[in-house]
């Protein structure tokens, strides 16, 4: 398979709340500090990224975040804008307000037109070499499978006109996986690797991109080993904890509650564990696990992205 | 626990009780040690508030366990307080739809048989009835109510943008959902509806959607593209539209459009009126909304947001649930004091308790156990890092409401009633009945309840 970042079109999606903005972000970070010029793009345009990155707004036109790195939000009036502009040639930008306002209501009831002036910006980028990865934090599990599949979708839709046209190009970057891929983000819960497991077999299905990657964020670290788990639950028996209390001069119910806070994270990473399990049973063999901690620390902002990107460059 | 029998007075659910203290629990300000007492009185508030209102609204940001919330709130209202209980829930995860009991797809309500509470030890005081939304059927039903007649609302049904916008079009599931909640609330069949709402892109858009319902089909953009787009009379404004438009998608596409939007026109009327009705109910002081979110920080973003916005709304907040918050022994200083002694004193515990211990029927190597005593100081110090932040959003979260309730972490999930009973017992402030220690937060993992009144 090829190398993740050796692409040039990556989609970070996920279920809602399981770090998707931070993946995203981070592998923009990772890349560029690798020398890629590298362009991340929200779909979603709420302003996570600007916070992920602590960099102010991302406007459809890109800002510059650091040495190679570019933020964007996208804007699909503004796509619009660029494609009548760039590709149809459509002379009527001067006056595009209600013309705009008519077409987003349109965008809102036709299938797919959202989708592929989306899909359409993040192509274009590519085929004009003007990066050399664009990554995307795309929507969500329940909005994703659309959009990827848009180009496809659309011909069923559209039957002349230029969008009809335009999709061919955008389908041989998508279909490509040595260009684009697919990574999904879940956490060891349940409800995130349900889904995970279930989107992983809806891109293969239903889109022209491929799963490059799994990652699961927020892998709480291992506590003991068996052998330690043993000595663990020996030193938590009530004699020996009361003992030890008085050896160190603690109140014994202080004691325990540090013990019950051991055990309690061991049972949180075993649940998880379980879960883990099932994400790799349920995704193919071939497409590549790869684990991001839980930070206890600050699990937001510039700093916990630069601390994931150099996580997942050691996982890389 | 015993249930106050006492009978709430309408109002709106921030009665007469508890005045403004709280307890100890997970937040380090205030006193400890007044868990077992208070757990009254949040039971009193929430039978208080179930009295006053007949509509729960459980909003918030996605993954944080708002379903089984709703859920679990319903069956315990059913089970504890009584009346016919409905929860209306969205898209619930397989085991939760089998834990109540929910066959299949569809809109039908079903009934929690009485015998699933008592295997789960209760004698329930009332009923609890489940229901799943379906978008599409919701869809359907919507477009053959407000159609002038049955080949129209055939028509619509079978046009294929229609088909996008029922199924895909997020927007419109928030309104489904709040226009489901209104038609069952006007059958009057229940006391109580608890409706879990769908994931959507912003959690506030739910409330503002029966208002853009109502734009949606008063807009001059509809009109513009009723006008029958081979109609030589296309007038001035929608023509550079459409030349735009017809280069772009192909004159069929606009011509499938201009159909289908002029079906629409023909529901507009009954559209708007019942969009301005749901509207209305979302506003009626019997309808009350439940913030759900965990205490991390970008789910605790949105539920400020959300606050915030149902504030601006002049809409009820009822209750604030935190879930999966960390057991308040993490934030206990005396308990943080013992896990630095560990870390300090890890090599001579390992010299002095190794020879006292086996592991696997073999010695053990004094190394072996500081090690593990430096774990469990280490990992101890890593969680009460995250219980301290969640501390801190509580507080942040909870200053201007009237009511908030703190679900503690469960390992496992909820895979029945039982399950769900024992969340409810949790919101409700008691020590969950029945409950084995292997399933449940290590220590006095309570709950915690505060209530602050804002001049």
């Amino acid at each position: 398979m090829t190398p993740l970042l050796a692409r040039r079109l990556l989609f970070v999606t996920g279920k809602g709340g399981v770090g998707k903005t931070t993946v995203a972000a981070a592998l923009g970070l990772l890349a560029a500090e690798q020398g890629k010029r590298t362009l991340v793009c929200e779909v979603e345009p709420k302003g996570d990224l600007s916070v992920a990155y602590e960099c102010g707004p991302t406007p459809f036109q890109g800002r510059q975040v650091s040495p190679g790195l570019t933020a964007m939000s996208m804007d699909t009036e503004a796509s619009l804008r660029e494609y009548l502009k760039l590709i149809a040639r459509v002379p009527v930008v001067g006056r595009i307000g209600p013309v705009a306002s008519a077409f987003d209501f349109v965008a809102t009831a036709a299938p797919g037109i959202r989708e592929i002036l989306t899909i359409g910006k993040l192509c274009y980028e590519v085929r004009e070499r003007h990066y050399d990865l664009v990554v995307v934090d795309a929507s969500a599990t329940g909005q994703v499978v659309g959009q990827l599949a848009a180009p496809i979708g659309i011909n069923e839709l559209v039957k002349v006109g230029i969008v009809r046209t335009q999709t061919g190009w955008m389908l041989d970057i998508l279909r490509n996986p040595e260009i684009t891929g697919a990574v999904i983000v879940t956490t060891p819960e349940e409800m995130p690797v349900s889904e995970a497991v279930d989107l992983s077999a809806r891109i293969a299905e239903e889109t022209p991109v491929k799963l490059a990657s799994v990652i699961a964020n927020r892998v709480l670290p291992e506590l003991f080993g068996t052998r330690e788990e043993e000595i663990f639950e020996s030193m938590a028996a009530p004699p020996v904890t009361k003992a030890l209390a008085e050896e160190l001069d603690v109140d014994v119910d202080a004691l325990t509650s540090v013990f019950s806070a051991a055990r309690l994270a061991v049972t949180i990473r075993r649940d998880g564990a379980a879960h883990l399990e099932r994400l790799r049973a349920g995704i193919a063999e071939s497409v590549p696990l790869l684990y991001l901690p839980y930070l206890f620390g600050r699990a937001h902002g510039a700093r916990a992205i630069r601390q994931v990107a150099r996580l997942l460059g050691e996982e890389l | 626990m015993s249930p106050t029998r006492q009978r709430a007075k309408a109002g709106t659910g921030a009665g007469t009780a508890a005045g403004t203290d709280a307890s100890g629990g997970q937040n380090p300000r205030r006193e400890e040690g007044l868990s077992a007492a208070m757990s009254s009185p949040t039971a009193l508030e929430l039978e208080q508030l179930v009295a006053a209102k007949e509509v729960m609204v459980a909003c918030g940001p996605g993954g944080v366990g708002k379903t089984t919330t709703a859920a679990a709130l319903a069956a315990t209202i059913a089970a504890r307080i009584g009346g016919r209980v409905l929860v209306l829930t969205v898209d619930p995860a397989k085991r939760l739809a089998d834990a109540l009991g929910i066959k299949g797809i569809g809109n039908e309500a079903t009934r929690v048989p009485t015998e699933a509470f008592e295997r789960a030890g209760i004698r329930p005081k009332g009923e609890l009835h489940a229901a799943m939304l379906d978008m599409s059927e919701s869809w359907d039903a919507l477009v053959r109510r407000h159609a002038p007649n049955k080949s129209t609302a055939d028509q619509i049904i079978s046009n294929p943008l229609y088909q996008n916008i029922s199924r895909r079009f997020s927007q419109g599931h928030d309104y489904i959902a709040m226009e489901r909640l209104f038609e069952l609330h006007e059958d009057g069949d229940y006391d109580l509806l608890v409706v879990d709402t769908p994931p959507s892109r912003n959690a506030i858009d739910l409330l503002d959607a029966p208002a853009r319902m109502q734009e949606f089909f008063s807009s001059r953009l509809l009109r513009w593209l009723t006008v029958p787009y081979r109609s030589r009379f296309v007038n001035m404004a929608s023509r550079p539209f459409y030349q735009v438009a017809d280069r772009i998608l192909g004159s069929q596409l606009l011509q499938d459009l201009a159909d289908f939007f002029i079906l629409l026109q023909t529901m507009r009327e009954g559209f708007v009126a019942r969009a301005d009705a749901v509207g209305r109910l979302l506003r009626d002081p019997r309808t009350t909304f439940l913030v759900v979110t965990t205490l991390e920080a970008v789910p605790g973003r949105e539920a400020s947001e959300m606050k915030a916005a149902l504030a601006e709304r002049h809409l009820h907040l009822g209750l604030l649930v935190c879930n999966r918050v960390l057991p308040s022994l993490l934030i206990d200083p005396a308990a943080a004091r013992a896990a630095d002694r560990l870390a300090e004193s890890a090599a001579s515990i390992g010299e002095r308790l190794a020879p006292e211990l086996t592991a696997a029927g073999e010695a053990v190597a004094p190394e072996v156990v500081g090690r593990v005593v430096e774990e469990v100081a280490h990992s101890f110090s890593n969680f009460r890092l995250v219980a301290n932040r969640e501390a801190e959003l509580l507080r942040e979260l909870s200053a201007a409401h009237d009511v908030s309730v703190t679900v503690p972490y469960q390992p496992g999930h909820v895979t029945d009633l039982a399950g769900l009973l024992r969340m409810g017992a949790g919101i409700w402030q008691d020590e969950p009945d029945g409950e084995s220690p292997d399933t449940r937060a290590p220590g006095r993992a309570r709950p915690s309840a505060s209530r602050s009144r804002r001049t």
